[in-house]
């Protein structure tokens, strides 16, 4: 029980910080972009190409960091992958999405959302193969933090808890404290007022779309490490990604967080109760739930 | 001869391109004055202060600020060429603080500290209230604050969309008698108004709109005596270009 | 020659049975301007509840009521059209994103559960042992295969006459009113949400309808038959055949099953070993391009919607709508 717990914990640190971006392009978008979890798949698979860069260019980042199966290579890798799915994001955007929308309405732009994941899912499978890849070969020994419930933990998953609740703090930092944010906050309630008071909206999208996929593409490598990385990942988590938007309620960011590890943890408890097959259906009970109880969610707002 | 700040001339725009809301409009706003526009609903007053500021397309005509063209200058452009505006609805962000809405409406300021510093000043209700949600200001205070904002950026001219709609007579009065204020420290107001009396009480100058097309204008005092006036909201007389 | 034309009988047998569920999705997206992202869930419940009513008892497994075929089918629609009314209940009130998100989540939910419910869907092998009704009359061969298809083929008749009524009639009109200004349709006094819900459920149990003819033709269906690709083949033949247009739906299902069908022979013949292993992806990666580009450079279909609107004096004037979906 406590050790469902714990991992519903890690798992939902990574839904939430994919949770996230898919929430603020929800909101300041007005689409369901059903092909936001490709994006976690895209850092991922680039992060995988970086660290096997790097670790062959230069050895000795290829040392592991203390206890973690984390090297160096995979460290500056982790921020080479932000950079390059925040770009893909605003790449598929400026040449898909926008287009689309100029020619048809919102459901027109879901269903390319579904094109775009279905090419992307594909392509990854074209290039990297089909089978599962890991950052690391080595097993990874989990620690024993207690025997009696026993509840073991891997170092890496303590990490990946720690950087992404970093990362989401920084956000809410740059959200609650800097004119930035409060331009992306003004843009996402109220798109003309905010333009009027000189934001530009074309870059604020476009920093949506590169928070959405540099955090996107932190939660795909934390995926990884804690899992393994398939080009399916993106198809198995997308489900997940979009019941902790529901939960948190759409266009809240910290919704989305709170949301992440609802369904994490929901996901995990369920096991205790539901043959381990299931588990691909608990995200959609949840969504269930929540509409039959609180339809926008913990901290949405109506908006039709 | 004073010199004309904001000039419109023969505007064509409208939300489709087929069907003008405006139909060849021309106006100018003297700088230093108040000047409003007045006409029954659907005049397309709201829609003319909208496609100043770029929030509408133009179809044909041209608008000035001085001699410098500004038609079809996108909006986050207009704060940059002098030219605030406080919409009628929605002109704060209600999800952020008093401080955040005015930090934001500053960004662009050159001294943000000692701007935000006289804003407080000239509103103190803002000032008490900073840290509170602008979606929890009453309908007044609000107003203050969306007008608080417009002036962030020292524009030059603001464009004010019926800022005494929906307020408590007191309310209204305070915010059209503030408006008349900024006049006389330079600043140009162009604003939109249901309520007749109150706003040709306050403006130098004043343009009647109908259907799209220009009716009659005047010195403020001139108009409130015209006959024309009561006609026009009647639904009688209408001046259509032949 | 019989192999082709056995062959031919059997492909437009099932390109007949998808384009019923393109239909049902027409009346969905086409005319009422709804998301529904789980299309394989009406037709795989269509599928499992008619085989598993219809079906022989099974070892070990619940269901296998061996119902008379027509009852059987009636509660594969009613399975269909129950689950849809649950999402649609729920959903339809909220903004357009709640029912894209939860659609597609009961069509991962339903795979997951057919998959699972071993007890009673008989899990991964699926539900086997369907004995097909008329069997004993007709024989297995082709006479069978023959009235299989004409019987399909008199259903994809009725369904399209009967949506075709529907454009046209009060409802139809209605349906538009909707989805063109929802504001000024409740401000008449319709309520939305219910009539978007009517259609919505109508909508798929004609889907379930298509899935309860496959499971039928197939006298077999297992999870495979409801992997998420089928919701792409169906949105695909759609849009290929432009929203709203009934005549193109059907013409976009032939179009791209033919597709289908073609690319994966092609690749299984002339593509080398070490690529077939890919063949589902390629196809996959070609699927998701017909929807993008469709809705890139054509996003009225190849077949663009004829509209008729109604004229206040009765009589009909028909024009091409050109500027896209809505």
């Amino acid at each position: 029980m406590i050790q469902h717990l714990v991992d519903g914990i890690l798992v939902g640190s990574f839904l939430s910080l994919g949770a996230i971006g898919l929430t603020m392009a929800m909101h300041i978008l007005r689409f369901a972009n059903f092909s936001h979890a490709e994006l976690l798949s895209i850092g991922a698979y680039s992060a995988l190409v970086f660290d096997k860069l790097f670790e062959s260019l230069l050895p000795i980042l290829a040392e592991k960091i203390g206890p973690l199966s984390m090297t160096g290579a995979l460290a500056i890798s982790i921020v080479l992958s932000m950079a390059i799915t925040g770009l893909s994001a605003v790449l598929i955007d400026r040449f898909i999405f926008q287009r689309v929308r100029q020619k048809g309405e919102e459901l027109s732009m879901v269903f390319a959302s579904f094109g775009m994941a279905l090419i992307i899912r594909n392509v990854i499978g074209l290039v990297f193969g089909l089978s599962a890849e890991l950052y690391s070969q080595d097993i990874a020994f989990a620690m024993v933090v207690s025997r009696d419930p026993l509840l073991l933990v891997k170092p890496d998953q303590v990490f990946v808890l720690i950087a992404a609740l970093v990362l989401m703090f920084i956000l809410h930092l740059v959200l609650s404290r800097t004119t930035f944010g409060f331009s992306l906050r003004a843009v996402a309630e109220n798109p003309s007022l905010a333009q009027v008071h000189g934001v530009n909206l074309k870059r604020m999208i476009a920093a949506v779309w590169i928070i959405g996929g540099g955090l996107g593409a932190v939660a795909g490598i934390f995926y990884g490490l804690s899992y393994q990385i398939t080009p399916v990942m993106g198809r198995d988590l997308v489900l997940p990604i979009f019941a902790a938007t529901i939960v948190g309620g759409i266009g809240s960011v910290y919704g989305a967080v709170l949301g992440g590890f609802i369904v994490g943890i929901a996901a995990n408890l369920a096991l205790v109760i539901l043959p381990s097959g299931y588990s691909p259906s608990v995200p959609f009970l949840m969504i269930l739930a929540v509409l039959l109880l609180r339809p926008h969610g913990l901290f949405g707002e109506a908006r039709t | 001869m004073p010199e004309a700040l904001l000039s419109v001339e023969n505007l064509t725009a409208g939300y489709v391109p087929d069907l003008p809301i405006l139909s060849g409009v021309s106006l100018t706003a003297e700088k230093a004055s108040l000047t409003a526009i007045i006409g029954p609903n659907g005049a397309g007053k709201s829609t003319l202060i909208k496609v100043v500021v770029g929030l509408l397309p133009v179809t044909d005509g041209h608008i000035r600020i001085g001699a410098k063209e500004i038609t079809g200058l996108s909006p986050d452009r207009m704060t940059g060429a002098g030219i605030a505006y406080v919409p009628q609805t929605d002109n704060v962000f209600r999800t952020l603080t008093i401080q955040q809405n005015l930090d934001l409406a500053l960004k662009t300021h050159g001294n943000p500290q000692k701007r935000l510093a006289d804003l407080y000043d000239r509103f103190p209700v803002l000032a008490e209230k900073r840290r509170d949600r602008a979606g929890a200001l009453s309908g007044g205070q609000r107003q203050f604050l969306a007008v608080a904002m417009a002036l962030a950026v020292e524009p030059e001219l603001i464009l004010m969309d019926e800022p005494s709609a929906g307020l408590s007579p007191k309310a209204a009065e305070d915010v059209l008698d503030h408006a008349k204020q900024l006049t006389a420290q330079g600043v140009t107001i162009l604003l939109v108004e249901q309520n007749v009396k109150q706003a040709l009480r306050r403006a130098d100058h004043c343009y009647v709109l109908a259907e799209g097309r220009n009716q009659i204008d005047g010195p403020a005092t001139q108009l409130l005596e015209d006959p024309t006036l009561g006609r026009i909201y009647l639904g009688g007389e209408r001046r259509v270009p032949a | 020659m019989i192999g082709v034309l056995s062959y031919l009988v059997f492909f437009t047998t099932v390109a007949a049975i998808l384009s019923i569920a393109v239909l049902g999705l027409n009346l969905q997206w086409g005319n009422t301007g709804l998301f529904n992202g789980g299309v394989v869930a009406s037709f795989g419940a269509g599928a499992y509840g008619t085989l598993i009513l219809g079906g022989p008892p099974q070892e070990g497994q619940l269901g296998g009521f061996e119902l008379f075929y027509p009852l059987a089918l009636f509660g594969g629609l009613l399975f269909a059209g129950g689950l849809a009314w649950m999402v649609g209940k729920l959903t339809l009130r909220l903004r357009h994103d709640y029912l894209a998100i939860a659609t597609f989540g009961v069509a991962v939910a339903f795979e997951n559960v057919m998959r699972n419910a071993t007890n009673v869907t008989g899990g991964a092998q699926g539900i086997r042992g369907f004995e097909r009704p008329m069997m004993e009359t007709l024989g297995s061969g082709l006479t069978y295969n023959l009235a299989f298809l004409i019987s399909v083929l008199v259903v994809l008749a009725l369904v399209y006459v009967f949506l075709e009524r529907l454009t046209v009639s009060p409802f139809g009109r209605l349906l538009r009113a909707i989805r063109e200004d929802e504001t000024a349709a409740r401000s008449l006094g319709k309520a939305p949400a219910r009539i978007r819900l009517l259609a919505f459920v109508t909508g798929s149990v004609i889907i379930g309808l298509a899935g309860a003819l496959y499971g039928t033709f197939y006298a077999f269906v297992s999870p495979q038959d409801v992997l998420p690709i089928l919701t792409f083949q169906i949105w695909a033949m759609l849009i290929v055949g432009g929203a709203g247009n009934n005549k193109g739906a059907i013409a976009g299902a032939f179009l791209i099953w033919g597709a289908w069908t073609f690319s994966g022979w092609a690749l299984s013949r002339f593509a080398p070993i070490e690529v077939q292993l890919y063949t589902g992806s390629i196809q996959f990666v070609l699927i998701g391009m017909v929807i993008v580009g469709m809705l890139l450079w054509r996003p009225q279909g190849l077949f663009p919607e004829r509209l008729v609107v109604s004229q206040p004096g009765g009589g009909t004037r028909e024009k091409t709508q050109a500027e896209g979906l809505t």
